[in-house]
């Protein structure tokens, strides 16, 4: 049978019926002929469903169905690919730790070290973090830092001094008090924070345990638990994660021993509960959980370099002149800009350090 | 209908599902719920995209070999077209939000950086194979000229995962898992090829 035919068929029945006018045109008539209501025009045969599909509503249900099904499926497991490793949505922050019994008094006094610049939000400086220790994505650190403990801790001081001795945390606490300190953070994978640390200057600390005159450079190590950080259990690079800095850098009025930041203790996966800031370098020389400091004669390993020699120096000062290997150190991404911005010399901080490298050529020293 | 309409759905649910990814993606942006650093992690995961889709295009022909299985077959082009679409992607976001369409930065990110050189490599090495994915392209070709120009998606492939294993900085557990997979199909290939050369040698002995 021939659809277009039937078709054809009907039209010529509803041209024949009568129309009626308008209700408009039957309250003013006028002289102009009233226009002729359009039919609405006759499909493409193309269009009209042959009855032979139209009888297979069965199969066109299930094809239908096998549609939603594979479109689900394919969006669910690329979106889980592909998602794997990177950021999750940030959490709420964690609560800001009480203060543990026994603890030091928490008092934070104001600095001369001040930026212009807004810092980057609490929330973005707690959730965005490489700690491998803490797990290898930049949301895991704030995952898993319930598993560290900050209390108690104490600091071992070894190597070149004239006593070497356990110091707890909060003695160190009592002799500095604390202080507020707003410094860039440019991390070596070119992107930058500005963040109010608390804590008391490390050339405070060294002149207090006394270094002897052969010590050449400060040797820091992190707590090696795989119970308090879990992912010392994997090999991604060699545990525990060490640091050091040159004599003359580690006293500079800049470097700082940070225990807290936006006024509280530092949270897990910023390092609690004492941590290294060296702001004119590379983050990664901001070793975490620091339990051993170690007055050397000669240049300490530092992990990144060992890891990589060839992309990570023991200086690493924050240098757009000399790029990554793999990629440009020329600009760098504010957390919570859109666009990027140059990176300064020594992140800015040139004025201050760019002296202790005078005669140094920094694109083989980087 | 026909057998080949048995697999209809296939194609446009992939296509569905990839636009349903896409959107997601673009939503958790706009909503703020990709981290601190909502640009980075976009064109991660459009990275990502457009492995996935690779190796999944080129799992068809393993899958027919090993397991007899022919309908991932009639969903390869679709997987490798997406997966040009989600390589393009992820250059654009790279290009325009995070380099600013500084064409003179990206230049020398190409030139200089190796995992950005062999990615760009593979990209332009995409784009004949997606330009001369119709059916009327294959007869316009003739099959023998088209398949040996499509053969260079293994090229693409092992840049593909140069470029991830490259860019990791340490850990180099995924990157590693897809390089095995590419190369899992490039030996069943080579077995299937050298299986097949052997039986037509044998043939020509008897004759």
């Amino acid at each position: 049978m021939d659809e277009t035919a039937e078709w054809l068929h009907f039209r010529a029945a509803i041209d024949g019926k009568i129309i009626e006018p308008t209700a408009a045109a039957a309250v003013a008539p006028s002289r102009s002929p009233t226009p002729m209501p359009k039919l609405p025009p006759e499909p493409k045969s193309s269009e009209i469903t042959p009855p032979a599909l139209h009888a297979r509503r069965r199969e066109f249900l299930r094809t239908g169905a096998l549609y939603v099904a594979s479109s689900a499926g394919v969006a669910v497991g690329l979106s889980q690919l592909s998602g794997l490793g990177s950021a999750d949505p940030p959490r709420r922050p964690p609560p800001m730790a009480p203060p543990a019994p026994g603890a030091a008094a928490w008092k934070v006094e104001r600095s001369r070290f001040q930026l212009d610049e807004p810092p980057t939000p609490y929330e973005d400086v707690t959730t965005y973090n490489n700690y491998y220790e803490l797990g290898l994505s930049k949301s895991a650190p704030a995952e898993q830092a319930f598993h560290l403990a900050p209390r108690p801790w104490t600091l071992r001081v070894t190597g070149l001094v004239a006593t070497p001795r356990t110091v707890d945390i909060d003695t160190l606490i009592r002799w500095f008090g604390l202080e507020e300190r707003v410094y860039r953070m440019r991390c070596v994978e070119a992107w930058s924070m500005v963040i109010p640390w608390v804590g008391f200057s490390l050339a405070a600390l060294i002149g207090r345990l006394a270094p002897l005159s052969s010590a050449r450079y400060v040797a820091f190590t992190t707590l090696f638990d795989p119970e308090q950080l879990p992912n010392q259990n994997s090999r991604v690079l060699r545990w525990p994660y060490v640091e050091g800095l040159r004599l003359d850098e580690a006293t500079h009025p800049l470097a700082f021993m940070a225990l807290g930041l936006y006024g509280a203790p530092l949270p897990g996966q910023n390092g609690a509960p004492l941590r290294l800031v060296v702001p004119w370098k590379y983050g990664f020389k901001g070793i975490k959980s620091i339990v051993e400091l170690a007055f050397t004669e000669h240049e300490p390993p530092s992990t990144w370099n060992r890891a990589a020699p060839d992309e990570y120096g023991f200086y690493a000062n924050v240098n757009p002149k000399v790029d990554h290997p793999r990629w440009s150190q020329a600009s760098e991404r504010r957390i919570g800009e859109l666009t990027r911005r140059p990176t300064l010399p020594f992140n800015g901080y040139a004025a201050e350090v760019a002296h202790l490298y005078r005669d140094m050529d920094l694109s083989r020293s980087f | 209908m026909a057998a080949s309409s048995r697999h209809a759905y296939l194609s446009p649910g992939i296509v569905t599902g990839w636009l349903i990814a896409l959107g997601q993606l673009a939503y958790r942006l706009a909503t703020h719920r990709l981290g601190a650093n909502p640009i980075a992690t976009a064109i991660n995961q459009l990275g990502l995209l457009a492995l996935v889709l690779l190796v999944a295009s080129l799992s068809a022909t393993p899958l027919k070999l090993t397991l007899g299985w022919t309908w991932p077959l009639r969903a390869r082009r679709t997987l490798g077209l997406l997966a040009f679409f989600s390589a393009l992607l992820h250059f654009l976001v790279y290009l325009g939000p995070d380099q600013g369409f500084d064409v003179s930065a990206v230049a020398a990110d190409i030139r200089k950086r190796s995992f950005i050189f062999v990615s760009f490599f593979a990209l332009v090495l995409l784009v004949p194979l997606a330009w001369t994915s119709s059916k009327q392209a294959v007869q316009r070709l003739t099959y023998g000229v088209w398949q040996r120009l499509h053969r260079l998606v293994y090229a693409v492939a092992v840049l593909a995962c140069l470029h991830f294993y490259l860019r990791v900085k340490a850990d180099h557990t995924q990157p590693l898992i897809y390089a095995s997979l590419v190369l899992a199909g490039f030996a069943i290939r080579l077995v299937a090829w050298r299986w097949k050369a052997r039986v037509k040698r044998a043939r020509s002995a008897v004759e």
